[in-house]
Parts: C-alpha cells; sequence; structure tokens
C-alpha cells in the first residue's frame, strides 16, 4: 500500500531532516511512528501526503509514485486515497459539523443526497449524530477530533495520517478518541500511519516505529 | 508602572514587527490624507492671503471707504465728504479693469489723486524711473503709467516702454513712466493719475470709491450712519474688515468644500485603520485574552491597543504635515494658487508654515487614528478571556458588530440634518449629514452581510461551496473588507453623479443661455472694451447678420458686505421671458409697464438665495445713478455667476441710465450666410479688430465645458487619492484575512483542495463581496449625491440642477472595482496558499 524508499529530505542545504528511509505498509496496516521532537515525523508524514517533495527517493502510495506527479495530480491523489487528522483539529469553525464532515465527499463529487447520507452515518458511528447542526465551538476537544475523525474518513480513503491526534485532549478523551480512530480504521480496512508522542495512543497500533538519524526502527512498547 | 509599560512598548514593538507591512499601510494612509487636507489648506490659506493683502493695500491707512458700482458713481459726492468735518481726507480712487489685448486677464488700474493718497494710499504711490528724462512723461502725464513689479514681470515690459490698452473698440498707449515698488509680492497692478485715468478710459465725471480718514475721536458707527443718508443711490461706506471679509466671502464656500473634499482622504486612512486593527486583534484574540488571563487589566488592554492606533497616527500625520507642506511648496511655485475654481487666477504667493493648522491637522490624523483603534480595543476589552482563549470565537466578537441600532440612528439623524438650514451660510448640516450616512452605513454592513449571504444558495461544487460559506458563517469579518469597498464606492458614486448632475445641468444650460447662432464680446476680460451705438449699428449693418440682440453686463451693490451682483442688460420678450432665461418654478404673468410701476427683473437662483429675492418681491435696485424700484418677474437657473446676477430689460436700462454701450453680441444670420464669411465681415466692419472675441455657440458650449472639466480637476484628484486610500483598505483587508486563514487554506490542501480551487474559492468571495459592497454603494452613493445636489450645492454656491447618473462610469468602475477586488483576494491568498501555509496546519488555532 504505501512504500517509502531511499527517502531524504532537508531544509536550506544544511538541516538534514530525513536520511535514506527505507519503509512499507501493507493495505490495512496500522503502524505508529514516534521520535523525539524535530526529528523530522511531521515533515516525513507531508511527504508522504505529497505537500513536500523529497530531495530523493521515492514514495510509492497504491501504486502511484507521488515523486512523479504534479501538484494537481499529488493533490487529487490525497482527496480521492488520503485522510487527515491533526493535532490541532482544523475543522472550519464557520461550517456546521455535518458541513465540516462533508467536505471531503463535496471535493470527490459525491451527490448532495448522498454526501448528506453519508454524514449522517459516520456521524453516527462516531458518537455525534444529535451534533450535526453544532458549531465546532460549541464542542469540547475530543467531540471536534471526532469530527475530524469522522471528516478523515467520510470519503473511505485508502491512507489516514494521523499527526498527534491526541495531542490536545485530556487523558481519557485521548484514549476516547483513539479507541474510535482504532474501531473505525479496522472496520474500514483503512491503512493508518500515526505520528505520535503518546506510548497510550502508540499503543493502539499494529506495531511501531521510531523514527532516528539512522532511519526508522522497529520499537516494542512495554505494557 | 514601569514594567507595565516597558510591556506594552514590547508588546507594540512585537506587533509591528510582526506585521510591518500592515502597519505602514495605515501610517501611509494617514499620511496621505493629513497630506492631502494640510495641501489644500495651505494653497488656500496662502491664495486667500494675498488677496486680502491686496484688498488692504488698495485700501491703503483708510478708515472707511465709500463705494459705489463698477459703473461708477458721480465725483460731485467727493468734495460733499471731503468738507465733512469728521473727515481729514478724502481720497477719490477710479477702479479700471483695462483689457490688455492678447491677454486672458486684465490689468488693474487704479486711478488716485496723488497729493490725497500720500496720506491714504501710500503704498499706491508710483515713482518715476530714474532714467527717465522725458518731461512729459511726468506722473500728471495723461499717458503716465506705473506698473507694479509683478505686473511688468507678467506684461514683459519694462519703465519706458509703451502698453496697449482696450477702450471701446480702440486701442490707447499708455507710457510706463515708473514702478510702484509698494505694492504686495505678487500684487499686478497699474496706477494713473486720477483725472487722467477718467479721461482715457472714458469715465469722466465718474469715480468708484472714496478712501476717508477721519480725524482722530470720530464714532466709526455713528459716522457710517451719517454717511448712509448723505451718499447717492447704490453707494456706501465700509470699513476694511468688511472689506476683507467680502474679498474673502468671493471665495469661501469653494474654499471650504475643496477643505472638506480633501479630508474624505482622511477619513478613508481612519477607516483604512479600522479595518487593520479590527483584523489585527481578531487575530491577536488569543493573546490578548492570555495577557488578560496573566493581570492585564481591561483598561491596560484598551491603552496598549489605543497605543498601536496612535503610533500609526502620530508617524503619519507627521509625515503627512511634511508631504502637505511639501506638496503646496510644488504647487504654488508650478502652477500658483488656482486650484481650477478661477478664484485666484494669477495669484502666486508662497506658501507659509501655519503651525495652528498643522497641529490641528496632525490631531485630526491622530484622531482619525485613534478612533479607528477605540472600537476594536474596546470590543477587546469587553470579551471575556476564557472565551476569547478558545478557537473560533472571532466571529462572535464580530457578531456584536451587528446590532442595526446605532447605525440605524446615525442614518436618521444625518437624514434629519438634511433640512437644516446652512449655518454661518455653509452647508455644515449637510457635511455632517453626509458624515452620519457614511459612518451609519458602514456600522450597517455587518447586519447586510449576514442578512444577504445568509440566504445565498450554496451549490454543490467545491470553489463556490466553500466561498459562500465562508461568507454566510463569517459575515462578521467579510463584512470589514465590505466596508472598505462601500465607502470607497459610495464616495466615487456620488462625486461622478454630482459632477455629471451639474456637467449636464451646464450643458442644457447652456444650449437655452446660447440661441443665437454667432456670439462676439467687446474683449474677453476687463471692463474697458464695449461696443458703442456707432458699433452697434455697424454691427446691425453688417453683410450676412440678420438680427442681433446687444447686451450689457457691468456690476452692481444690493450688500456692501457682499460680492457685487452683475446685473445683465439685455432684450427680454415681457411676454415670454423663458424664451432667454432657464426659469425655474412660478414666472409672473408680465403687466403692461409704466414708469409709476416697478419695473420687471429677473433674479438668478443666487441673487435670489443671497439677496432674499422671490418671485413677486419689490426691492430697489442701484442703477446708473438712481434707486429704481423692481419686482422679481421669476427666478431662473445661473452657472456662470456665483454671487448672483439680474437681468433687466435692456430697453428699460437705456430709459433709466442712458447708457448705449454694449458688451456682448448674439447675432443670427442670413440664410445661406457661413459664420466664417460673418466673422470676416464683423472684423471688417470694426476697425479690423482681431481681438474681438467671436465664438458660435458650440465653441462657446466646448469652452465652458473645458473650464467647467478643468474646475473640477483637483476635485478629481482627491477623489482618486480618497478612492486609491480606500483600495489599499480593502487589499490590506483581503490581506489580513488571508493571512488570517492560512491554516484553513493549509487544512484544505491537506483533503485535496487545488490552489486553484483555493485560488477561485478567493475570487469568488472577493467577487461577490465586492458586488454586495459596489449596489450598498451605489444606493449611498446616490444618496450622497442626492445631498450634495440639493443641500451642499445650492448652500455653498446658490444653484441647483437635476441628477442625472453616469451609467457608464459607475458600470465601468463597479466592474473595475470586482476584478480588481477578485484579483487582489486571490493574490493575497497566494502567500498563504505556500508550502509554509501547508505546514501552518500544524499550529494552533
Amino acid at each position: 500500500m504505501l512504500t517509502l524508499a531511499h527517502l531524504c529530505k532537508s531544509y536550506n542545504s544544511t538541516r538534514h531532516i530525513l536520511s535514506d528511509i527505507n519503509f512499507h505498509l501493507d493495505a490495512g496496516e496500522y503502524v505508529a511512528i514516534m521520535g523525539e521532537s524535530g526529528m523530522g515525523k511531521s515533515t516525513l508524514l507531508n511527504l508522504m501526503a505529497g505537500l513536500e517533495t523529497p530531495d530523493s527517493g521515492s514514495i510509492v502510495i497504491d501504486g502511484h509514485n507521488l515523486a512523479e506527479m504534479n501538484d494537481d495530480q499529488a493533490t487529487q491523489l490525497r482527496r480521492e486515497k488520503m485522510g487527515f487528522v491533526f493535532q490541532a483539529f482544523h475543522v472550519l469553525p464557520h461550517l456546521s459539523v455535518a458541513q465540516n464532515v462533508s467536505l471531503p465527499l463535496l471535493l470527490n463529487g459525491v451527490s448532495k443526497q448522498q454526501a448528506r447520507a453519508e454524514t449522517a452515518s459516520i456521524l453516527a458511528a462516531v458518537g455525534l449524530a444529535d451534533r450535526a447542526q453544532s458549531r465546532p465551538r460549541e464542542l469540547s476537544g475530543g467531540e471536534t477530533q471526532r469530527v475530524a475523525i469522522a471528516r478523515a474518513l467520510v470519503h473511505r480513503p485508502r491512507l489516514l495520517l494521523a499527526d498527534e491526534p491526541t495531542g490536545n485532549l485530556d487523558p481519557e478523551s485521548a484514549d476516547n478518541v483513539m479507541r474510535l480512530l482504532h474501531g473505525q480504521i479496522k472496520q474500514s480496512g483503512t491503512t493508518c500511519v500515526l505520528v505520535t508522542h503518546s506510548t497510550r495512543a502508540a499503543a493502539t497500533a499494529d506495531r511501531v516505529l521510531l523514527l532516528t538519524t539512522q532511519g526508522l526502527i522497529p520499537r516494542t512498547l512495554r505494557a | 508602572m514601569m514594567q507595565n509599560t516597558a510591556l506594552a512598548f514590547t508588546f507594540l514593538l512585537g506587533e509591528f514587527r510582526a506585521h510591518g507591512k500592515r502597519a505602514a499601510i495605515g501610517v501611509i494612509a494617514i499620511a496621505v490624507g493629513v497630506a492631502m487636507g494640510y495641501a489644500v489648506h495651505l494653497i488656500n490659506y496662502a491664495a486667500s492671503n494675498e488677496f486680502s493683502q491686496a484688498v488692504r493695500s488698495l485700501m491703503g491707512n483708510a478708515d472707511l471707504t465709500v463705494r459705489g458700482t463698477r459703473m461708477g458713481f458721480s465725483e460731485q459726492t467727493y468734495p460733499l465728504l471731503a468738507t465733512l468735518p469728521e473727515v481729514a481726507v478724502a481720497s477719490p480712487v477710479v477702479e479700471i479693469d483695462a483689457h490688455i489685448p492678447q491677454e486672458n486677464e486684465a490689468l488693474k488700474i487704479i486711478g488716485i489723486d496723488y497729493f490725497r493718497a500720500l496720506t491714504v494710499q501710500p503704498n499706491m504711490l508710483g515713482r518715476l524711473a530714474e532714467e527717465n528724462t522725458d518731461p512729459s512723461l511726468g506722473a500728471f502725464h495723461a499717458d503716465a503709467l506705473f506698473l507694479s513689479p509683478a505686473a511688468l514681470t507678467w506684461l514683459q515690459l519694462k519703465t519706458g516702454d509703451k502698453l496697449s490698452v482696450r477702450v471701446g473698440m480702440e486701442i490707447r498707449q499708455l507710457h510706463i513712466a515708473g514702478t510702484v515698488p509698494a505694492a504686495g509680492a505678487g500684487q499686478r497692478i497699474g496706477v494713473m493719475d486720477i483725472a487722467a485715468a477718467q479721461w482715457r478710459f472714458d469715465r469722466l465725471g465718474l469715480i468708484q470709491r472714496i478712501d476717508l480718514k477721519l480725524r482722530p475721536g470720530v464714532n466709526l458707527a455713528a459716522f457710517k450712519n451719517k454717511l448712509a443718508t448723505l451718499l447717492p443711490a447704490g453707494v456706501a461706506a465700509i470699513t476694511p474688515v468688511d472689506s476683507e471679509k467680502r474679498a474673502a466671502n468671493l471665495s469661501r464656500a469653494y474654499r471650504v468644500n475643496l477643505n472638506v473634499l480633501a479630508l474624505v482622504a482622511l477619513f478613508t486612512g481612519g477607516f483604512l485603520v479600522f479595518s487593520t486593527q479590527v483584523l489585527s486583534v481578531v487575530q491577536r484574540r488569543s493573546q490578548l485574552a492570555l495577557l488578560r488571563v496573566l493581570g492585564l487589566t481591561r483598561a491596560s488592554l484598551v491603552r496598549w491597543i489605543l497605543a498601536e492606533g496612535a503610533v500609526i497616527g502620530a508617524l503619519g500625520a507627521a509625515i503627512g504635515l511634511l508631504l502637505g507642506y511639501t506638496i503646496a511648496a510644488a504647487v504654488l511655485d508650478y502652477s500658483g494658487a488656482d486650484l481650477g475654481g478661477g478664484y485666484f487666477a494669477g495669484v502666486r504667493p508662497t506658501v507659509h508654515f501655519d503651525a495652528w493648522a498643522a497641529l490641528i491637522f496632525f490631531a485630526l490624523g491622530l484622531g482619525a487614528a485613534l478612533l479607528g483603534s477605540l472600537i476594536p480595543a474596546l470590543e477587546t476589552a469587553r470579551t471575556q478571556p476564557s472565551r476569547a482563549l478558545k478557537a473560533g470565537d472571532e466571529e462572535i466578537a464580530l457578531q456584536r458588530l451587528r446590532s442595526p441600532l446605532p447605525a440605524l440612528t446615525l442614518i436618521f439623524i444625518g437624514g434629519a440634518l438634511c433640512f437644516a438650514g446652512p449655518v454661518n451660510e455653509l452647508p455644515i448640516p449637510g457635511y455632517i449629514a453626509i458624515a452620519l450616512l457614511l459612518i451609519g452605513s458602514i456600522a450597517l454592513m455587518p447586519r447586510l452581510a449576514h442578512t444577504v449571504f445568509s440566504r445565498l444558495p450554496t451549490p454543490w461544487q467545491s470553489a463556490p461551496y466553500l466561498a459562500i460559506t465562508q461568507l454566510q458563517g463569517a459575515s462578521g469579518k467579510a463584512s470589514i473588507g465590505l466596508s472598505g469597498i462601500l465607502a470607497s464606492f459610495s464616495l466615487m458614486a456620488a462625486m461622478a453623479i454630482m459632477v455629471t448632475s451639474f456637467r449636464v445641468s451646464v450643458d442644457e444650460w447652456l444650449g437655452n443661455m446660447l440661441p443665437a447662432q454667432l456670439y462676439m464680446r467687446a474683449a474677453a476680460s476687463g471692463d474697458t472694451a464695449y461696443f458703442s451705438a456707432n458699433d452697434q449699428l455697424a454691427i446691425l449693418n453688417t453683410a450676412g447678420i440678420a438680427r442681433a440682440e446687444f447686451l450689457r453686463t457691468l456690476h452692481i451693490t444690493l450688500d456692501p458686505l457682499r460680492p457685487a451682483v452683475s446685473l445683465i442688460a439685455r432684450p427680454i420678450d415681457v411676454a415670454n421671458p423663458a424664451a432667454r432665461l432657464p426659469f425655474i418654478g412660478a414666472v409672473l404673468p408680465s403687466a403692461a409697464e409704466n414708469l409709476t410701476q416697478p419695473i420687471t427683473v429677473w433674479a438668478s437662483e443666487a441673487a435670489a438665495d443671497l439677496h432674499g429675492l422671490t418671485v413677486g418681491k419689490q426691492f430697489i435696485l442701484p442703477i446708473g445713478t438712481q434707486l429704481q424700484p423692481v419686482i422679481v418677474g421669476g427666478i431662473w437657473r445661473d452657472y456662470a455667476r456665483q454671487h448672483g446676477a439680474i437681468v433687466i430689460n435692456l430697453a428699460d436700462y437705456r430709459r433709466l441710465t442712458g447708457d448705449e454701450r454694449v458688451t456682448e453680441v448674439g447675432m443670427w444670420l442670413n440664410a445661406g450666410e457661413t459664420a466664417t464669411q460673418a466673422i470676416n465681415n464683423l472684423r471688417a466692419v470694426l476697425h479690423n479688430n482681431t481681438s474681438l472675441d467671436i465664438a458660435e455657440p458650440g465653441e462657446v458650449r466646448s469652452a465652458s465645458l473645458k473650464i467647467f472639466d478643468r474646475s473640477f480637476t483637483v476635485t478629481y484628484l482627491l477623489e482618486a487619492v480618497a478612492i486609491i486610500v480606500g483600495l489599499f483598505g480593502i487589499a490590506a483587508s483581503f490581506g489580513g484575512q488571508a493571512l488570517a486563514r492560512a491554516r484553513e487554506f493549509g487544512m484544505l490542501r491537506h483533503i485535496g483542495v487545488t490552489r486553484r480551487q483555493i485560488g477561485m474559492m478567493l475570487a469568488l468571495e472577493g467577487a461577490l463581496l465586492t458586488t454586495l459592497g459596489v449596489v450598498a454603494g451605489l444606493l449611498l452613493g446616490w444618496v450622497i449625491a442626492l445631498i450634495l445636489v440639493r443641500v451642499v450645492n445650492p448652500q455653498s454656491f446658490h444653484w441647483s440642477m437635476n441628477m442625472h447618473m453616469p451609467w457608464g462610469l459607475l458600470s465601468a468602475v463597479a466592474l473595475t472595482l470586482i476584478l480588481t477586488a477578485a484579483m487582489t483576494a486571490v493574490l493575497s491568498g497566494r502567500s498563504a496558499m505556500s508550502a509554509q501555509a501547508v505546514r501552518a496546519v500544524r499550529d494552533d488555532w
């Protein structure tokens, strides 16, 4: 599903962020990437999303080599095959919960009626059916992140990229969100890359990798 | 306290460092506004000061001036006054505006009695040229003329040269015997012996003025009252102060209007500061809330935000003053003091730093910026920090602006003020009404934006959906940009509608006033050229001329404290006066005229307004040497004479004055006769006079409209500056919003929105917002134009006009504005769509 080969990335030719990263992820696999701050976890996520271009190496997603794509093609790929969950939620404050969730469906050309049905379905799945018309400011942090998860999964992406999804939540909400995320991706068969500092969040993944200067190395979490 | 100040300083510095461009735009906007206002003030101040000095210089040391019409009054009055016990010295004066062939402006020639002038007008005394050895060129010689240095420079002459002047249809030569060294700088003036002036200019027995120096201890007011009973018809005594006031009144309304117009740029500058400050504090909402949580008081927070505005205002005002002074100096140096109105043509004073005005304009610049910061400062301080710390609260902050009550109150007061009369003869309530309507309408924009955008359908297509939901959900932020568009477009539309209404009305009026096929003036300037009875006969007998109507224009004084009124004597069919005059309102039915009844005259709108004349009202008209009872037969529209004109039938005028001279002729040609042939025939008949001003109606019309357009050049310029400042405001508003939405764009890029789609979304937002702003601006502009046309213009210049909409111009500007706004929105968003913006999703909201 996702293959990273000899991936290198630096900024201003002096600051080497990633060097020779190799990594493969099977379809439906859920992996957590941990690492110290500044190691390039988010950069790695952006590279996987095609939002940044690597200095060298390749990223192949579902048979598509990101390096060979232009910006529009990468955007199209993201739109159809990827979902995103951010630490700071990033839901649009001027849209209702339902409107926020239905955005990927709108972008993928799904009809309004179908989008309405699918939005209602995913909101029910994340436990927010009764908050569909609420504005984000009326929700708690945990609820807002559930909206973000619903938005990330509503169009059934092949790959979900989650960047510190529990970073802004209290432990209880964080557990609830991770439980929900895990349940949803396993149910839909979505491949997921989770970048996190939290061992509790990482523990929900099938496997955990540690990003170091030597590259991605497997890590076992203690129970 | 010290720590608090240091913290405030750090806070301020940090904000300016972070958003230097935004602060710079605010500073520039205030600077431009202050510069325009200060420059216009300095130019007008220098010009009117020069004018006053000239008046003072002409009046010399006189305690009182006895003045009649431009035609003059009998010199028999002089011995009558000179022998009064209260009078120490009486100095008779002849005033002539001499037409100089080939020159567009007349030369003012003063005829004085040198011996009397020694005491009363010492500045007017000429000095004989040292090299002058010709005894016939003594000061008392009939042809001896002394010219001021400015007049010599203007006419490119030197002492000993000859100067040609036109008297009637004749050219007469005067010898330049010396100079008038004490004349004011820039004052173009000639001085002659009074008897010589009367003789050479065919004014024997007539004088225009007697300047009086009173004996010590004479009560001026009592003596003035005594004189009123002694003076002949149409002659009045005025003090030097009144004379200066009268001179200042000539251009007062024009100057005030120009100053107000110049302040429009400052208003849009202040508004720009408001919109950038609102966006700035909305963006920093959580930072400011954090400071409140950390212990900063509400008052301190207000002071900090106001301090930002004060720094912008002070810097802008200081730069504006420097810029304004430089602009004023450059304009006075290169083109003189006339800003297009024609009031100060030929006046070339130098600029002087006016400290009081500088202080006032500095305060206005500072005040505009402080006012622009006050609302956002108060709103921020009022917000609960806990709420402000939460993401997405920005729109709630702006929702408070949706309350329509303050806006409607301002609009209501503005509307009511439109019905108030002028204050001190200036349309002050009208100006305040415009300001209140503008501010009220701007304050109404959040409500309007919410009402309109919430009713828009949301098409299920990416860019339109995102754009419209953004406008619906964040109408508060949108309305800030909208207000900028409203302010700029409404002011532009108002000026365009007013100027077009004026221009079309002038054009229609010219059509009405120019019924003949050919027009001829004795001279383009001055009051010395005229057509004598013989000339008139010759014109009537000229080959190709079928018919001619003769017209005599002169000036009379209805009120010594007001500028002179034009008296136009022309043939009027009393049975149908509307055939020659464009009346407004009722016209008195013709009555059989006889000498025992008051004769009918027709007053222009300005004459009616300024002198309280109404249809059917009887008043005393000083004409010739008598006071003639007249009745107002109708009020007619006149755009040529701002201080009023009264039309009298030429036959009545001749019967009352015995004056057969005329100054203008309208002619109808024989069938088949061309205008060129007729002009050649006329020149041949009138002594081969090549300097006669002969034109077809089309030429007069086109020349008049050219003068009209020139007089509005500065208006257009000031308006353009205000619009440019307004456009900067729109750009700053879009820029600020795009910056604030960088994370939104980042998120959208993540979920698969292309750059093009974001561009389309922004373009659509900009276009929809601008369209609403333009529609609202057009409506507001029309209302402001209505006030300008129906209130400000009649109260300032005493003329009315019909409303005409420049649809072509308005559509073109609206379309340009919509496209520009769409492009500006896209450009503003471009930087926010960069890779950095994508990384922005990692930041907190």
